[in-house]
């Protein structure tokens, strides 16, 4: 692999830009693979990074009903925090957050990972108790946080509006080493990465059924035709119930749409990513200038990508109470991606009934954040059996009623 | 240059001159001008920068399709970025200034960027800035962000007003051009309730520009006599100014109406929403002409051949005096013919085809005008003009044949349907590889809730471009749409349109065909955000081959016009970079809107005051009349405390405990949730709602209990009051009424819908204030008029009566334990009540007091409080709440949810209280540290902190907590941590602080 | 934004005026019940891309429950029904299999 550089822009210029090579291959699959993942979004694509270059597993296909990234990779609103209360979580998002800090040197793509702060808006008595309980736990997690006043909350971000005659803002939650990274980038980061070890990235290519003998998987059939493999990571995201019934299993998810929107570009005005929980909003601006805003999800289960426009006002409604200048901006497009949520809201990242699958998913309405931490652990999970990481997120607490609730502290899961 | 010609536009008012400022120079247009035409009538070429290399951008267009201009307009209040100047109606005292520059329009050092444009190529921001890692938030950001982002962030706050309207129509009709009025006129003679909106403040579209003749009539006559007959239909709306936005499902359309944008001085609001239901949707939504992809054809001047016309004809403004046309179509030689006519020179028009033969081209050969065959544009010259034109050979490599000097290049590459409407909901396109263009397949439209397709598309929009055909199919869809809504169609001739003779055009993607690399990097694809041809040829080389990927790696389609000139241009390029079809590239997702909408009209009134309903208690007014500190609990608003001139809030809180505990103290209890269950199965169902048996409760009496969620965990709590024999009084927390109302009504529908039970939320029937303290029997026997002696009235009882007047139910319970009467009197006599209670416990130190001295004084009586030791995941059992758990009862909500493993673990934290050693506050939400880490690193605990206080009764710290193993470590003394770093010490003790053997209650 | 028919009070509703209440026809599993029962009673849900019913309620309407066949792959409603009954009607599985031949649904089909 080339690397990318100032310099090979300086080259390259002086050649028409013609010694560019395919960021990735263009594989057709093979027979067998030691490991199939299923999924080549963000944290499909980590899965596989990190299965090479943490534990030398390099003969992995990732095949892709789609295009890379084309799911919620590319649709989510890419705020990046680790600021979470119950210390699974914590460690899992702390972790992806760390890796985070150097994913551009690390796969020598910039992904602009920007560590711009993250605030989250008290606006009420049980956020503020809720907040000052997660920064107490994150400050024995090793997150680094801190319990800000309204003040210090305007002065990092003046255009918000802290006097609001319904909710007045009491305080945040504010994790300066948060921020937002370019969607896109990831996925495209990691792919290159995982093409350069030899991993064949198959997009376009739908899996149609997955082959099971004595209870352990030995492959999948796909729309190119059967490959055989040893383990098989599912991470499918909103479609994991779906591919889940082709190897015979039920997952305790649900599909659901999560609506985004952004407004037209305007010059920098808001350097941190805000999130107001009571009011279901959050909004930060994107490096083009965008204002990229989002809000809850849909009620009820939906695989179309397309939300509820009333969704769209209630979040706009909720933003432009916060910023009142948002008012004059204008909405130049609003999106809809298919999240799946667990009965706890935190993910699946798993052992399956069946043998050599493996699964991560149930990321909700939070997964971009955690890409890196999920693919980390998704490979040990995979590579050794077993994972400090994914340990309490096991597809079987459900049955134990052994929860990882976030929603307790007053938090969301975004 | 541009300038105004001596016959006046179709839509100007000669006689009516407008002033306008842009960039501080004072101007003038004249009514009916848009600011677009305006600034060229005024030879305000140049009109804005472009986002990546800051190059100088003229108008290119006329309409909503407009890339390049987009400027900030207004001020103060009235300030807003990015409008853009083709749909801005001129009006007296507009202020604008362009954007994206610094220092000015006409020297802007950002232009740096398009001299090392060489070293900017799609992507570069993904191969660069990778090293050292901190230079990328604070140097390279930084400056990227600067240098993006187009308009100024507005500051102040929007002052206009903004409104939403609901409306459901059998037939809505998106385009007020010739195929929708027909369409509209065709649906309403059937008799279905239609509306028809058109986005500019003019009817007819294109046709009353080209001015063809339907029905014997010239298009404007048409047009005018269709609108007349469409204002005489009452049972059809027609409004101008309103862009249909997006469709979404099940028939939902929005419509964004821009009220008083061109009027500023008017009243009422200035933008509409219209939320509608349409049981068919018409999209008569046009075409989009497509700029030509040749060298310079970003240079201002360089402007699309219909527009060009649009500016002559209806603004009376040329865009340049001598214009040179390119075009692969015959309908740009329109543009050639009415310039000419005009009294402009035509030095040529560059015509990409071989050959091609039609009306318009022989009427342009008869009016003397050049026409050059199988020719292109080479490269444009000129920097912040276009100053000539190098002609070449199409099918060559751009070997310059001739330079034609010219100050306007009009450009045609044929035209793309408006399919926006029809793909939001999922409407399917295919290929017209004889017209070169994505139209909507009407086999395949958006499905609706019956499964049946609920759009229909007409006139251009579908594809035919020639008016017979457009208005036909305008009339026919109109029918079938009236029709699939369940109306009959009228018997009623089509009308009929004529039309020249025109040559089919050829496709032309790039100019020339084998353009160099040099060529293909100045040959923009999107103006705005500055995406060439070599840009997306060089993502096929990277292999982002997905259109998807294209457009995202090269920001193509991306900008604020989403792709309306560059997405068919651009993924045609990708196609033939690929050898692929088009088709089997496809298009990006169209999402809503169809153009920006403003956020302020997104959310309507709801704003400031009426962001959301607050609900008031009948006492509300006194409580802010009295230096109430409120705090948001649900929809409600509850004085958190009375703070008095001089005091702290702390202070007050401090005052309002001591009163209370010494003297007497008034709750505004009325927020409380009140249900009432009533019916022969009231008993057993309220067995299961709780956690302990209701149905064994005494008339006459009060419980506590306990909800649980079918999953174990703790959601609601409160003191429950048989008042009959088949009616109970369930009070719920503040912000549990809704949810546990609905969570009743859930369980009795669904699951036990053959149980005779009916409950009634009746909340807000009720006002209801405690009385608390040792004073309080006093103040309620001076009221007079029932006995609330302890033997008559003993604890956990309630009895109704009337008090100093009032009708009144008197519930004997504690929250404070201290002697304490709930009272509650029909709402409407609430502030009478309340007011009464004041005047006679005047003598008896009655004092009100807020949330937060309940909250303590629940908290120094060890009583818990649903959300604070309750979160969600905290079950009974942990709160050593066992003996309010029913052993007798076969089933409840939550019983078996508690019999999970981890439910019934032994090394589950335990509810304790706290005092620390120091008598200091422990920090809200501290946890209890432990020995070690754990596998991830993460320090051990053993316990957190659920409330903490300082006690004025005590005069001390005091808190809960869940501990691991807690009741067992009495006398123990633990470690919570601060955020600092620190940690305080604490001692596990019994939860009751405070009269723990219950003396003041019970008097 | 969908819109569905009211079985009780008549009213073709808007999505601003229900509530969406998850999936339809569960079977409780009380105290005493087996682990795998509960679990799946609590968390399994069917999830399909297709054909799924689902409960509603009219919280700004009649404030009523109801029931509903849709398609969570095109929004498409098979038909609404009262919410006191442990499975749908037939008319409802014929409008179902009218459309979508051979569907299956739990133990429904």
């Amino acid at each position: 692999m080339k690397k990318y550089s100032a310099f090979a822009i300086a080259r390259e210029a002086f050649r028409q830009h013609t010694g560019w090579e395919r960021a990735w291959a263009r594989p057709e699959p093979k027979k067998k693979y030691d490991v199939i993942i299923v999924g080549a979004g963000g944290h499909g694509l980590a899965t596989a990074y990190h299965l090479g270059k943490n534990y030398g597993i390099t003969n992995v296909a990732v095949i892709e009903k789609g295009w890379l990234g084309g799911g919620n990779t590319g649709r989510n609103t890419t705020i990046i925090r680790s600021n979470y209360l119950q210390d699974s979580s914590a460690a899992i998002y702390e972790k992806a957050r760390s890796l985070y800090e150097t994913m551009s040197q690390d796969l020598n793509y910039n992904v602009m990972f920007s560590p711009r702060g993250v605030i989250m808006l008290a606006q009420t008595q049980s956020e503020i108790r809720g907040y000052q309980r997660t920064a107490h736990a994150n400050a024995l997690q090793g997150v680094k946080t801190e319990w800000i006043s309204p003040q210090r909350v305007k002065e990092l971000v003046p255009i918000m509006n802290i006097d609001g005659p319904r909710y007045p803002v009491l305080g945040g939650l504010y994790q300066a080493r948060g921020g937002t990274a370019r969607h896109d980038a990831v996925a495209w980061g990691y792919a290159r990465a995982c093409s350069d070890m030899g991993m064949d990235i198959i997009q376009q290519c739908e899996v149609t059924g997955v082959r099971t003998n004595l209870g352990k998987v030995v492959g999948v059939d796909t729309t190119k035709g059967p490959i055989d493999c040893d383990k098989l990571g599912m991470v499918v995201a909103g479609h994991a119930s779906v591919l889940a019934q082709k190897a015979g299993f039920r997952l305790p998810i649900e599909s659901v749409a999560l609506q985004a929107l952004v407004s037209e570009p305007i010059k920098p005005c808001m350097d941190v990513v805000v999130m107001a929980n009571t009011v279901h909003g959050y909004m930060s601006q994107s490096d083009k200038g965008e204002m990229v805003i989002g809000g809850g999800t849909d009620g009820y289960n939906n695989y179309t990508q397309r939300g509820s426009f009333h969704h769209i006002e209630e979040t706009v409604r909720a933003l432009v109470e916060t910023f009142p200048m948002i008012a004059r901006l204008k909405m130049l497009r609003q999106w809809g991606g298919i999240v799946d949520v667990t009965g706890d809201r935190s993910p699946i990242l798993s052992k399956t009934p069946v043998e050599g699958i493996f699964v991560n998913c149930g990321w909700g309405t939070g997964g971009f954040k955690a890409i890196p931490g999920s693919g980390w652990a998704m490979a040990e999970l995979m590579a050794k059996g077993q994972s400090p990481l994914t340990e309490e997120f096991n597809m079987f607490r459900f049955r134990e009623g052994k929860f990882i609730d976030e929603s307790v502290a007053a938090g969301v899961a975004h | 240059m541009s300038t105004r010609l001596a016959n006046a536009g179709r839509l100007v008012n000669k006689n009516k001159a407008v002033s306008f400022t842009f960039n501080g120079k004072n101007l003038r247009g004249f009514e009916g001008d848009t600011l677009a035409s305006a600034l060229l009538a005024n030879d305000q070429m140049m009109v804005g920068r472009s986002f990546k290399y800051h190059r100088p951008r003229g108008v290119v267009a006329s309409g909503a399709e407009e890339p390049n201009g987009l400027v900030n307009l207004g001020k103060d209040n009235t300030f807003e970025p990015n409008q853009r100047i083709t749909t801005t109606e001129l009006f007296d005292g507009l202020t604008a200034t362009s954007q994206n520059h610094w220092p000015s329009l006409e020297f802007d050092v950002g232009v740096i960027n398009t001299y090392f444009s060489r070293f900017m190529p799609a992507g570069f921001y993904y191969k660069m800035f990778i090293h050292p890692r901190p230079f990328w938030k604070h140097i390279y950001e930084p400056m990227i962000r600067q240098a993006a982002g187009l308009g100024k962030a507005p500051k102040d706050r929007d002052t206009d007003t903004y409104e939403h309207f609901n409306a459901s129509f059998d037939v809505m009709v998106v385009g007020g051009g010739i195929a929708g009025l027909a369409a509209a006129h065709s649906a309403g003679q059937s008799g279905a309730r239609v509306m028809l909106v058109e986005q500019t403040a003019d009817w007819g579209g294109r046709a009353v520009v080209d001015m063809p003749s339907i029905d014997g009539k010239t298009a404007q006559d048409w047009v005018a006599d269709t609108v007349q007959a469409l204002e005489n239909m009452p049972n059809v709306t027609i409004r101008l100014r309103t862009q249909g936005s997006g469709v979404y499902d099940h028939g939902y359309v929005l419509a964004y109406e821009r009220l008083t944008d061109h009027a500023p001085e008017n009243d009422g609001p200035r933008h509409r929403l219209w939320r509608i239901r349409a049981k068919q949707i018409v999209t008569a939504t046009g075409a989009i002409e497509r700029p030509l992809s040749f060298a310079g054809n970003d240079i201002p001047g360089v402007v699309l051949a219909a527009a060009v016309r649009d500016y002559a004809i209806n603004f009376g403004v040329s865009v340049g005096d001598r214009t040179v046309v390119v075009t692969n179509n015959d309908d740009a030689y329109r543009t050639a013919i009415t310039l000419k006519k005009a009294g402009l020179d035509i030095p040529a028009i560059i015509d990409a085809r071989t050959s091609a033969e039609g009306d318009l081209i022989d009427e342009a050969k008869a009016l003397g005008i050049r026409v050059e065959f199988g020719k292109g544009i080479a490269k444009v010259k000129g920097g912040k003009r276009v100053t000539g034109v190098a002609i070449c050979n199409q099918a060559g490599e751009g070997a310059v044949i001739e330079e034609i000097s010219c100050d306007c290049v009009a450009m045609s590459g044929g035209w793309s349907p408006v399919v926006h409407l029809w793909s939001h909901c999922g409407g399917k396109l295919i290929w017209d590889a004889d017209q070169a263009m994505f139209r909507p397949d009407p086999e395949k439209p958006p499905l609706g809730a019956d499964g049946a397709g609920f759009v229909v598309t007409a006139g251009v929009a579908n594809g035919h471009l020639f008016t017979a055909e457009v208005i036909a199919d305008g009339f026919a869809a109109g029918r079938s749409a009236a029709k699939a809504a369940g109306f009959k169609a009228k018997a009623a001739q089509a009308p009929m349109g004529e039309d020249a003779h025109e040559g089919p055009l050829a496709p032309v993607w790039l100019m020339p065909q084998g353009a160099s690399h040099a060529l293909r990097s100045k040959a923009w694809l999107d103006f705005q955000n500055d995406v060439k041809v070599s840009d997306v040829q060089l993502a096929a080389q990277e292999g982002y081959e997905s259109v998807e990927h294209a457009k995202r790696y090269t920001t193509i389609g991306m900008a604020t016009d989403q792709g309306k000139l560059s997405n068919i241009n651009g993924l045609a390029t990708l196609a033939k970079s690929l050898n692929a079809e088009i088709p089997n590239v496809g298009t990006t997702t169209f999402r809503p809107p169809y153009t920006p909408i403003s956020m302020s009209v997104i959310a309507g009134v709801a704003k400031n005051e009426l962001f959301q309903p607050i609900r008031k208690t009948p006492m509300s007014d006194w409580h802010t009349a009295n230096g109430a500190d409120y705090e948001p609990v649900g929809q409600w608003r509850r004085p958190y405390a009375y703070v008095r001139s001089g005091e702290t809030v702390h202070d007050a809180v401090n005052r309002e405990v001591v009163n209370t505990r010494e003297k007497l103290g008034l709750l505004d209890a009325s927020t409380l949730g009140k249900l009432v269950v009533k019916g022969p199965d009231a008993g057993k169902f309220l067995d299961m709602m709780y956690t302990n048996m209701m149905s064994n409760l005494a008339v006459g009496k009060c419980r506590y209990g306990l909800m649980c969620s079918e999953n174990g965990f703790l959601s609601d709590d409160g003191v429950v009051a048989r008042i009959d024999e088949d009616t109970w009084l369930c009070h719920t927390t503040t912000g549990g009424a809704e949810r546990i109302h609905a969570w009743m009504e859930d369980w009795l529908q669904c699951e036990w819908w053959d149980w005779k039970v009916y409950v009634a939320n009746v909340t807000e029937q009720w006002a209801q204030v405690a009385v608390v303290g040792p004073n309080a029997r006093k103040v309620l026997e001076k009221l007079g008029g029932m006995d609330v002696s302890k033997e008559t009235l003993p604890f956990m009882q309630w009895a109704d009566g009337t008090l100093g007047g009032f009708d009144a139910r008197v519930y004997r319970i504690s929250f404070s334990g201290e002697l304490s009467y709930e009272i509650a009197v029909p709402a409407s006599q609430g502030r009478a009540f309340w007011d009464a209670l004041l005047a006679a416990g005047e003598e008896f130190g009655a004092m009100p007091y807020g949330t937060e001295a309940l909250h303590i004084m629940r908290a120094e009586k060890g009583f818990i409080m649903i959300g604070d030791e309750t979160d969600g995941t905290v079950i009974p059992q942990d709160l050593n709440l066992q003996w309010a758990i029913s052993k007798k009862k076969e089933d409840f909500l939550g019983k078996r949810a508690q019999e999970r493993s981890h439910m019934a673990d032994p090394n589950r934290w335990k509810l304790v209280g706290l005092e620390t050693v120091d008598g200091s506050v422990i920090p809200d939400g501290a946890y209890a540290i432990a020995e070690g880490t754990n596998a991830n690193g993460q320090r051990n605990t053993q316990g957190r902190v659920t409330s903490t206080y300082y006690s004025p009764t005590l005069k001390r710290g005091i808190a809960m907590g869940l501990v691991l193993h807690g009741p067992d470590r009495m006398g123990e003394v633990i470690e919570f941590n601060k955020v600092d770093g620190t940690t305080v010490q604490a001692k596990i003790v019994d939860q009751v602080f405070y009269d723990k053997d219950g003396e003041k209650q019970n008097v | 934004m969908l819109t569905l028919h009211c079985p009780n009070c008549g009213v073709h509703a808007d999505e601003t005026d229900l509530h969406a209440e998850g999936e339809a026809h569960l079977k409780r599993f009380a105290s005493g019940s087996s682990d795998d029962d509960f679990h799946d009673y609590m968390f399994q849900r069917q999830n399909p891309k297709g054909v799924h019913f689902e409960r509603w309620k009219h919280v700004y309407g009649c404030g009523k429950y109801f029931l509903a066949a849709r398609c969570t792959a095109t929004l498409e409603v098979f038909g609404t029904y009262s919410a006191q009954t442990h499975e749908p009607p037939q008319a409802i599985k014929d409008a179902i299999t009218a459309k979508r031949p051979g569907w299956s649904w739990g133990d429904f089909s």
